[in-house]
């Protein structure tokens, strides 16, 4: 069968376990699910933060997100796909991001989910402003970003 | 045409989104970049780096070159830092 990406973007905090109870229930073709959770530091770059604020263009990053995801299934054997991105202010500790990959075997599973995020960070239009002590700040692009989303291009 | 500006570019700009006109030799993506420039401090601000604003039309990345000929929404923002 034709796996199908469950997309999400909310304000709400999100499961873990469930998502993962929900992404293989009643299946007996899933061999593997990876899972990748990206949570709020405390510090950055050794300054302590109170929270992230994280804006989204509406439209454009489901879209976004959805592109990465078909391009995964149509690349890796994936029986299952879940990404959840967090928008609104999240504070240290808390979720932002969660992809979930499932397939029969470990390999795929890893690699897809390892591209996803590669993918996500260079290029789904998320940004991510800082309450530090000093006040808040836009968090600036990393350019190892964009590099590691670089290396899954096929030449 | 209606362009929408994201974190600090919609900040320097000063609002979300709004409908422009642009005059028929503004073609390419750059192009509208220099015209808005030029609409005040604001906007002169937002623009000053053009090499670190990313523009999307109707909801698909593009490069400066691309034409906006048809495009119903076009977005600046600047370098993204979700994940």
């Amino acid at each position: 069968m034709t796996a199908i990406a469950t997309i999400r973007i909310q304000e709400a905090d999100f499961d873990v376990g469930q998502e993962i109870a929900a992404l293989t229930r009643d299946r007996t073709d899933i061999g593997a699910v990876v899972s990748f959770s990206g949570i709020c530091r405390g510090s950055e770059n050794g300054e302590p933060i109170a929270a992230l604020t994280l804006e989204h263009y509406p439209g454009m990053a489901e879209a976004e997100i959805k592109r990465h995801a078909d391009e995964a299934l149509s690349r890796w054997p994936l029986t299952g796909l879940t990404v959840v991105h967090r928008v609104g202010r999240i504070t240290p500790g808390e979720n932002i991001v969660l992809v979930l990959t499932a397939s029969q075997h470990r390999q795929a599973a890893f690699q897809a989910a390892e591209f996803l995020m590669d993918y996500l960070k260079a290029n789904a239009p998320f940004w991510k402003r800082e309450e530090g002590l000093k006040g808040s700040s836009w968090i600036e692009a990393r350019g190892h970003d964009d590099a590691a989303a670089e290396r899954w291009t096929k030449s | 045409m209606k362009v929408k500006y994201f974190a600090w570019v919609r900040e320097r700009v000063g609002m979300a989104e709004e409908t422009v006109e642009p005059p028929a030799d503004v073609r390419t993506v750059g192009d509208l970049i220099g015209w808005l420039a030029k609409r005040g401090e604001s906007y002169a601000h937002a623009f000053e780096t053009p090499r670190v604003i990313r523009a999307a039309i109707d909801h698909a990345h593009v490069k400066p070159d691309a034409a906006i000929a048809g495009a119903r929404e076009i977005a600046f923002f600047p370098p993204m830092t979700g994940g």
